[in-house]
């Protein structure tokens, strides 16, 4: 397979803080790979080494072979960055700020319009209108459109749909789908696990180290245990008392209910079940559920911690 | 060099959606042209004149009658003794105090030497010290006529002074010190802007998008330095017909030669402003550090004070004052009508701070950080 990003060995340490950690990762070309981690992770710093805008410590990377220290001058010819914290002109309207990022560049909205048509015709009714009075949604539409108008070969995005409404979010990651099919590589981070399963492979971060990297399904069975769902009237007892039981591996609160990982070879449903009743919990919804990105995030912490 | 123009197109479209900006950058220079040169005014008149007259004759109230007629004093009490007097001076009621001994008309009558006490309140020293030659200049004449009364016409001759003043016949404040406020005037807007433009860029997190872009940075900080030049270059025009209109001050010597130097002089006050952005993080403390410079900058400049005052250490830091070339050429070339020859070192050095500053400016701007 031929790569588009190739991370070797990259640290970077802020003062006291390790924010990344001998981060090896690679993206074949055409690839949505997403970048998962919560806040605090180091996706942002990985970006910000990606992008040029800062050196690492140690390591290497390239992008479509360009060096990010020898060849940035290229690089940024061949980039779209879609930085976390929303970066256009407040005071310039939505069609100035296109057409401003289109000028820098080198060329013009019109040439690569096609890139962009599908995201800009929702913006078409508000060209005039500065950036700064957009919603959330707008917004982002609108930097993606300014980190696609020059055509880059790898678009990185960092935390695109934080902050921004579903209906908004279902639509960017459409489009990232359609992008995808004109052979751009994608690097996407996100702290929502439900849009991992729109990647082709994820990449999971956590304190600067990245934790495993697959592809969506093929991660969940890298999951150790068995999966349950609880749910009953006093959740607080429920989950002291669950924590309790022989054979649970895990035991989390996930929204309204309980996310249980108990030992197949020591326990099962029926046990599980029987030893709450004993504890005077009978009254409990329990059904075996499939492990989501979330659950294989939460165990693969802890193995890391432990 | 192609990106150039649209950056610089870029920078023109947000000030003019700078709702407050535009309208300052021409309210202001009106402001401040007439608060500043009508109000700082640094003439003193009215010193007000306490007396405590011991001897109470008619030659002793001859001497205070002329302090009044000087125009300068105003006599506001007579008091029995120095306490009452110099509570007077505490209260602001008085600033400064003239004692007349007891014997005072006897003595001159008799042909002897007598003194008057004067006590001046120091607070103001600049005050004080007007107040104290205007009282010897009053007591100076006092003499002449007491001389004058008691020998007649054959009174011993001595020199007389009689001088002019060039450039300002009539010492007019106004004259010397609009174009001096035009020059501060014209170096605060343009440093000010920007000094705070890069660092919005920063705040904004727009700069993030520019150092990802092939943009480099020459053609960056000369997007940002072009616009403020032709601000200021307009604010120096605007200014100068403000000064003739309200002032009737025109420019004595050459205009094109004043442009000319305000021109090199607005590209090293703009290198010095983004120098301060590139090491700064928030536009406030680049708001501060900017402060920081121009004050003293100002208050060395010889706007107010005569720069040939300092002490030589300040010099040595005056050197490196911008803004102290830069008063000095407006009030040669608008007053005094120097030309090209009078100037040129003022050129001279001000080429060297437009490179040196710029120079330092790219440098230490980066794009990456380590």
């Amino acid at each position: 397979m031929e790569y588009a990003i190739e991370i070797e060995g990259i640290s970077k340490r802020y003062g006291d803080v390790q924010a990344l950690q001998q981060i090896d990762l690679r993206v074949g070309k055409g690839e949505i790979m997403g970048l998962i981690g919560p806040d605090g992770a180091g996706k942002s710093t990985l970006y910000r080494i990606l992008t040029t805008l800062l050196l690492p410590d140690e390591g290497s990377a390239s992008l479509n072979g360009y060096d990010i220290v020898k060849d940035y001058r290229h690089l940024r010819q061949i980039l779209g960055y879609m930085p976390g914290r929303f970066s256009l002109y407040q005071d310039l309207t939505v069609e100035e700020n296109l057409e401003f990022f289109a000028t820098i560049f080198g060329t013009t909205i019109k040439e690569n319009y096609h890139l962009i048509e599908e995201i800009y015709v929702q913006l078409e009714p508000f060209k005039d209108r500065q950036a700064g009075n957009l919603s959330g949604g707008m917004k982002q539409k609108l930097a993606l459109c300014c980190a696609l108008i020059h055509k880059p070969e790898i678009l990185l995005l960092d935390e695109p749909t934080t902050g921004v409404d579903p209906v908004s979010r279902q639509e960017f990651w459409q489009m990232l789908k359609r992008l995808n099919t004109e052979n751009i590589t994608i690097l996407v981070s996100t702290p929502y696990m439900d849009e991992a399963a729109m990647c082709d492979r994820v990449a999971l971060i956590q304190s600067g180290e990245i934790l495993t990297t697959s592809t969506p399904a093929n991660i969940r069975t890298e999951y150790q245990g068995q999966l349950l769902s609880l749910k009953s009237q006093d959740m607080y007892h429920l989950l002291k008392t669950t924590r309790s039981l022989d054979g649970v591996m895990s035991c989390y609160s996930f929204g309204e209910r309980l996310h249980v990982t108990i030992d197949p070879e020591t326990s099962n449903l029926e046990m599980v079940q029987s030893a709450l009743s004993t504890k005077g919990i009978s009254k409990v919804e329990i059904k075996p559920i499939e492990a989501g990105v979330e659950d294989i995030f939460m165990q693969l912490l802890k193995r890391s911690d432990a | 060099m192609r990106s150039l123009p649209h950056v610089i197109r870029k920078e023109f479209r947000q000030i003019s959606r700078n709702k407050i900006m535009l309208p300052l950058l021409f309210v202001m220079p009106i402001v401040q042209l007439i608060v500043l040169s009508y109000a700082a005014d640094f003439e003193v008149k009215n010193l007000n004149l306490a007396v405590i007259d011991h001897d109470r004759d008619p030659m002793s109230r001859a001497l205070v009658d002329r302090f009044v007629a000087s125009g300068y004093f105003t006599h506001v009490g007579q008091f029995q003794e120095v306490g009452a007097a110099l509570e007077a001076i505490d209260r602001e009621e008085a600033d400064l105090v003239m004692t007349i001994p007891e014997d005072f008309s006897r003595s001159l009558r008799a042909g002897k030497p007598s003194n008057v006490q004067l006590l001046i309140n120091a607070v103001n020293n600049q005050k004080a010290s007007v107040a104290n030659t205007y009282s010897q200049q009053v007591l100076a004449l006092f003499n002449q006529e007491r001389l004058f009364e008691r020998f007649g016409g054959s009174a011993p001759g001595g020199l007389e002074i009689s001088s002019a003043y060039w450039y300002n016949p009539k010492l007019n404040y106004k004259i010397f010190m609009v174009p001096g406020i035009l020059a501060i005037l014209v170096t605060m807007l343009t440093a000010f802007l920007s000094s705070i433009n890069i660092i919005r860029e920063r705040e904004m997190g727009t700069i993030e998008q520019l150092n990802v872009s092939p943009l480099t940075k020459f053609e960056f900080i000369l997007g940002k330095i072009i616009p403020f030049w032709i601000i200021g270059m307009v604010l120096m025009g605007f200014g100068l017909v403000v000064a003739y209109v309200l002032f009737g001050i025109s420019t004595a010597g050459s205009t094109l030669l004043l442009f000319g130097f305000v021109s090199i002089y607005l590209v090293a006050i703009l290198g010095f402003g983004i120098l301060i952005s590139t090491v700064t993080e928030t536009q406030q403390q680049a708001m501060f550090i900017t402060w920081f410079f121009l004050v003293i900058f100002l208050l060395l400049s010889g706007l107010f004070t005569p720069a040939d005052n300092i002490p030589v250490w300040a010099k040595g830091i005056n050197f490196f004052n911008p803004i102290k070339y830069f008063v000095e050429v407006m009030r040669m070339v608008m007053l005094k009508g120097s030309g090209w020859t009078d100037i040129r070192g003022h050129f001279a050095i001000i080429i060297l701070f437009a490179i040196g500053f710029n120079f330092v400016a790219i440098r230490s701007y980066s794009k990456t950080t380590s």
